[in-house]
């Protein structure tokens, strides 16, 4: 059974098309990584997914019901999006927690306001994860207080608490200070290893290729190739994947020798 | 001059109880997706805005009668608080659309993907940072409108400025000018001193 399933996907701003046909469908515990360079589309996709942005045509469904269709070649969304709502949770690259609740409040007033789930549980759980993704102690702590990779692992705490079946990542360490990216990646990792599934735009090479059973590289609003970590970093056929990576080594390659300590 | 004083406090409270609510809905309107609604809100607040309050005040309480031929009541409070209510809810209105539209979009897209409604977005996530956002503005226009009560005096309502005016011309004193001039201050000291402790207690987070 797929988690999520898209299917033909376009999507135009004005006369400017940023997806064209693109189709991804996600199992049941894979972890699939997006790369590719900036403007091709990536967070377009996971917006789109997400009921962010509508499409233009194609087709949305989650465990297999179809959230949007296509009729005459227009796409045409369910009139009740909330059950849908209910399976997938998005990490933003800038977290987005509510600066006015603290960090308990943060995690539990969805499920509490939104799911209506019982106080005492939804309680226990978010101290369970929070003790998990090492805040216990920021419970009371508000938004303004927390680092950005603290920030970050509360706003993923936020979306786990909903228990979505499929979680979505535009670009988590992106908006951290690099010594911050670490412990961010160390908590999706662990999700990784507990079988979540997850969709990751990423930028993090090392990271998308240890953690990924599939791996998408995008360019352009298509996807250009996909498939293993292995296949996808080591054995590219594809000549503008490998000029992408290229470039990217590239660019590590001088960030390290900028913050390397001169001889 | 005391009993002036509870007119006073009546045109600031009643004003506030109306144009607070009253500016929201201005402003949602003029916020509102219905071009039509949008218009007649902007319409409404620039002519207020633009159009000095005195001049407000004489069309609220007399135009019925040059229009309608509807006597004009004795008890002139009724009059004064619309006009001063619609004048301060155009002005409102301007501070929370500010104020709404500093709101990040990031805060309404993470809470429609967590799944609450437009109501429970804007009632709990939107409205208490905007809140937050345009208390300091709020207290201006606030401590703006305990003077501009004084400005009743066009209508000959009587409040505590009328009344200072017809005791300094028969008793030809400045006294009672002096007088109101203390009560204003006074006035407002007490209301930047509320208002700053409401926007202390809301402190506890930065934006
Ligand atoms: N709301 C929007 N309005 C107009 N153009 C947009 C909007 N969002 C994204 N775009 C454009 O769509 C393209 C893809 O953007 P995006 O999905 O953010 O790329 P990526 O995440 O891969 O960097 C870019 O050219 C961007 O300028
Ligand atoms: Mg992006």
């Amino acid at each position: 059974m797929s988690v999520l399933s898209m299917t033909g996907i376009r999507k135009a701003f004005g006369d400017h098309t940023v997806l064209k046909d693109i189709s991804l469908h996600v199992d049941k515990r894979e972890v699939v990584s997006i790369i590719g360079p900036s403007g091709s589309g990536k967070s377009t996709l996971l917006r789109c997914a997400a009921f962010l942005e509508t499409i233009d045509s194609g087709e949305i469904a989650y465990m297999d019901r179809p959230a949007v269709r296509t009729v005459n070649g227009k796409a045409v969304y369910e009139k009740d999006l909330k059950p849908f709502r209910r399976d997938f949770g998005l990490v933003f690259q800038n977290f987005n927690l509510f600066p006015h609740y603290s960090v308990m409040k943060n995690v539990t007033d969805a499920p509490l306001r939104v799911q209506k789930r019982d106080k005492q549980e939804v309680r226990a759980e978010a101290e369970k994860l929070l003790e998990k993704m090492g805040l216990s102690d920021k419970a009371d702590a508000y938004p303004c207080e927390l680092s950005g990779g603290q920030q970050q692992r509360v706003s993923i705490v936020r979306a786990l608490m909903m228990n979505p079946e499929i979680l979505f990542f535009d670009e988590p360490t992106s908006a951290l200070d690099p010594e911050l990216t670490g412990e961010v990646l160390k908590v999706i990792k662990q999700l990784a290893d507990e079988k979540m599934t997850m969709v990751i735009v990423t930028h993090e090479m090392a990271f998308a290729h240890s953690i990924s059973d599939r791996v998408i590289f995008m360019d352009c609003g298509v996807i250009v190739e996909q498939g293993t970590p292995r296949e996808l970093f080591e054995g590219t056929r594809k000549e503008r994947t490998r000029q992408f990576l290229q470039n990217y080594n590239q660019a590590m390659g001088v960030r390290e020798q900028d913050s390397a300590p001169e001889a | 001059m005391a009993s002036g004083l509870g007119e006073t406090c009546a045109i600031f409270f009643l004003t506030l109880i109306f144009a607070i609510p009253l500016g929201m809905v201005v402003a949602l309107m003029r916020r509102s997706r219905f071009k039509v609604l949008s218009l007649i809100s902007g319409f409404f607040i620039s002519v207020l805005r633009g159009t000095p309050l005195m001049l407000q005040l004489l069309a609220v309480t007399y135009g019925p009668y040059y229009i309608f031929g509807v006597s004009v009541s004795r008890n002139k409070l009724i009059p004064v608080v619309i006009a001063f209510s619609i004048n301060y809810a155009a002005y409102f209105a301007e501070i929370y659309r500010s104020g709404i539209e500093s709101i990040p979009i990031g805060q309404y897209e993470a809470s429609q993907v967590l799944g609450y409604t437009k109501l429970q977005t804007f009632m709990k996530i939107i409205l208490p940072q905007v809140i937050r956002r345009i208390l300091p503005s709020m207290t201006n226009e606030i401590v703006t409108l305990v003077k501009d009560t004084s400005m009743a005096f066009t209508v000959s309502y009587v409040e505590i400025f009328t009344l200072a005016k017809q005791i300094a011309n028969s008793q030809t004193s400045f006294m009672p000018f002096i007088v109101a001039g203390v009560f204003y201050y006074v006035f407002n000291f007490i209301v930047s001193f509320v208002m700053r402790r409401v926007e202390k207690a809301m402190n506890y987070y930065t934006l």
